[in-house]
């Protein structure tokens, strides 16, 4: 089984200006495929730093990070990123770009145009493939950046705020997209957010992070995610206890922005 | 009624149904028009001016020839040529200069620009010698090229090349620092190596600085070379222009003038053309 496992990792460096940044302190958790995990926390709590630990463009100073018993010393095609915006290549067509991993690999072309067929109707593009990204909405290009990463078959999606840069509307239906996707594929994902919402509806389990020392505040185990995948999502987040827990984390992280807020004063 | 809606839009004078109610228009420049127009007016206008002074013989023609006479030389130049040339092979000496000394401009600018844009040693070791060059415009290396390789066709090559190489580089080391980190990234997690990534992100993101750079570098070479022509050849259109200037061949400058301002306009328009068919996402990402 392809467990993720992030074992004691700490961050610490230096600024230019010679502060010490604790951007995280002895965070440990690990993940079973097929989990889904979202992180929520105010700017500065480490979730950004913590995602580029296990995509591996960041090497902790403390900890390891551990894939399928392997650990993580450099990023890798098992684990696939979906980026909040502009990560797409735009000199080739939404078809190129979703078979990108596959022809760097070198794989067969009638192979690629297999799976980047079925993935354009998985992500409900499929007239779209011959179409440049500038002629997509932002939605759309979302879609494709999903798509692209599904493409080479990862053993773990890292989503750093992947539907952050799209309007109200357009990004209740992609968590419904998320949340799809999560069931069919059965990948393990980590998604970073900065909507309580989101990350209440789109995390089986939920971890609040807090910043100074960036750490692991809080952590639920919630029914929203699996109820999403068979109910309306307005019914689901109209559930009470829905409600409940959006109080109860906006008010744990409005706290911690006030403390920050505190000592930028002092 | 249509036909004079069509004729109106011919001439670029039509004004859509939303700017015409618009309250506010000064300032707001969607509002404003082509004004092509007025742009036919004032070449009608400045022609006139041009053949009735000539006409009423209110200038002298050493100094200001009617069009007539310019029209005679370039008939009698593309036929018969001038000074052992026909203009158009006057034309193709400047222009195969600059494509020569052009390309390999990119051709060494480029390479160099993304090395620098990609190492430190690479960028600290190179940046005092293109910050140096750059600001120093290309004519003053007119009497080194001469006096390096004489007034043969390498001077102008060299100096041509030049002219490009700093721009060039300059161009495509912005062009490397303008990825974005979540391509790279992007890239790296869907299992690109590092020669991939420099030729299927990095290079193809660069493109649309490089061929900035190109269109910039063109119309420097453009001028730089009919300059050095003038100072010292055997042959091309500035070369042209100065040998009839020393006979008072007015006519023949004059045409000479025109023709550089054409080709020159001409290359741009090429380049325009040419980047929106190559890189058709260019300021839409």
């Amino acid at each position: 089984m392809s467990d993720l496992v992030v074992n004691d990792v700490s961050m610490v460096f230096d600024t230019p200006s010679g502060e010490q940044v604790h951007a995280l302190e002895n965070v440990s958790f690990s993940l079973k495929q097929g989990e889904l995990l979202s992180i929520l926390g105010p700017s500065g709590c480490g979730k950004s730093t913590l995602l580029n630990i296990i995509a591996g463009f960041l090497a902790p100073t403390d900890g390891t990070v551990e894939l399928a018993s392997t650990e993580i010393h450099g990023p890798g095609s098992d684990r696939g990123m979906v980026f909040q915006q502009g990560a797409l290549f735009e000199w080739l067509s939404v078809a190129e770009n979703i078979g990108f991993g596959l022809t760097m690999k070198g794989t067969p072309k009638d192979e690629i145009k297999k799976t980047v067929d079925h993935l354009l109707e998985t992500v409900g593009l499929h007239d779209f493939g011959e179409k440049a990204i500038y002629e997509l909405s932002g939605g759309m290009q979302q879609r494709v950046a999903l798509a692209r990463c599904l493409a080479n078959d990862p053993d773990v999606i890292l989503m750093d705020e992947p539907l952050g840069a799209l309007d109200a509307l357009t990004r209740e239906k992609m968590q419904g997209l998320v949340l799809k996707l999560w069931k069919e594929t059965g990948k393990t994902i980590i998604l970073i957010t900065h909507s309580v919402e989101e990350a209440l509806f789109l995390g089986e389990r939920l971890f609040v992070m807090a910043p100074r020392p960036g750490r692991i505040k809080k952590e639920y185990s919630l029914p929203f995610a699996e109820a999403g995948v068979t109910k309306d999502p307005r019914d689901v987040k109209a559930d009470p206890d829905f409600g409940a827990k959006r109080e109860e984390i906006l008010n744990m992280i409005w706290e911690m922005e006030e403390e920050i807020m505190g000592q930028a004063e002092e | 009624m249509s036909f004079i809606q069509t004729l109106k839009q011919s001439v670029g004078l039509s004004t859509d149904g939303l700017t015409k109610r618009k309250t506010v228009t000064f300032g707001d420049t969607t509002a404003v028009g082509n004004g092509r127009f007025w742009s036919i007016i004032s070449v009608i206008t400045l022609s006139m001016a041009w053949y009735l002074g000539s006409a009423l013989e209110l200038v002298n023609p050493i100094f200001w020839p009617a069009p007539s006479a310019v029209w005679d030389q370039f008939i009698n130049i593309s036929q018969d040529g001038y000074r052992n040339f026909t203009l158009w092979e006057h034309v193709w000496a400047s222009l195969y200069r600059i494509l020569v000394g052009f390309a390999l401009g990119c051709l060494i600018g480029i390479p160099l620009g993304f090395a620098m844009g990609l190492s430190e040693i690479i960028r600290g070791w190179f940046d005092p010698i293109v910050e140096f060059f750059r600001p120093i415009p290309p004519l003053a290396f007119i009497p080194l090229v001469i006096i390096w390789s004489g007034i043969g066709e390498r001077s102008k090559i060299l100096l041509l090349f030049f002219a490009a190489l700093w721009i060039m580089v300059i161009a495509a080391r912005a062009g490397v620092g303008s990825v974005k980190l979540s391509k790279i990234h992007a890239a790296y997690s869907l299992g690109a190596t590092k020669r991939q990534i420099l030729m299927h992100v990095i290079l193809p993101n660069s493109l649309p600085e490089i061929f900035t750079g190109m269109r910039v570098a063109m119309g420097i070479c453009w001028g730089t070379v009919v300059a050095a022509e003038l100072v010292a050849a055997e042959s091309g259109i500035g070369f042209m222009i100065m040998a009839a200037s020393k006979f008072l061949a007015t006519d023949i400058v004059i045409l000479g003038v025109i023709v550089v301002g054409v080709i020159g306009y001409a290359i741009d328009i090429l380049m325009r053309k040419l980047e929106d068919k190559l890189i058709p996402w260019k300021g839409k990402a």
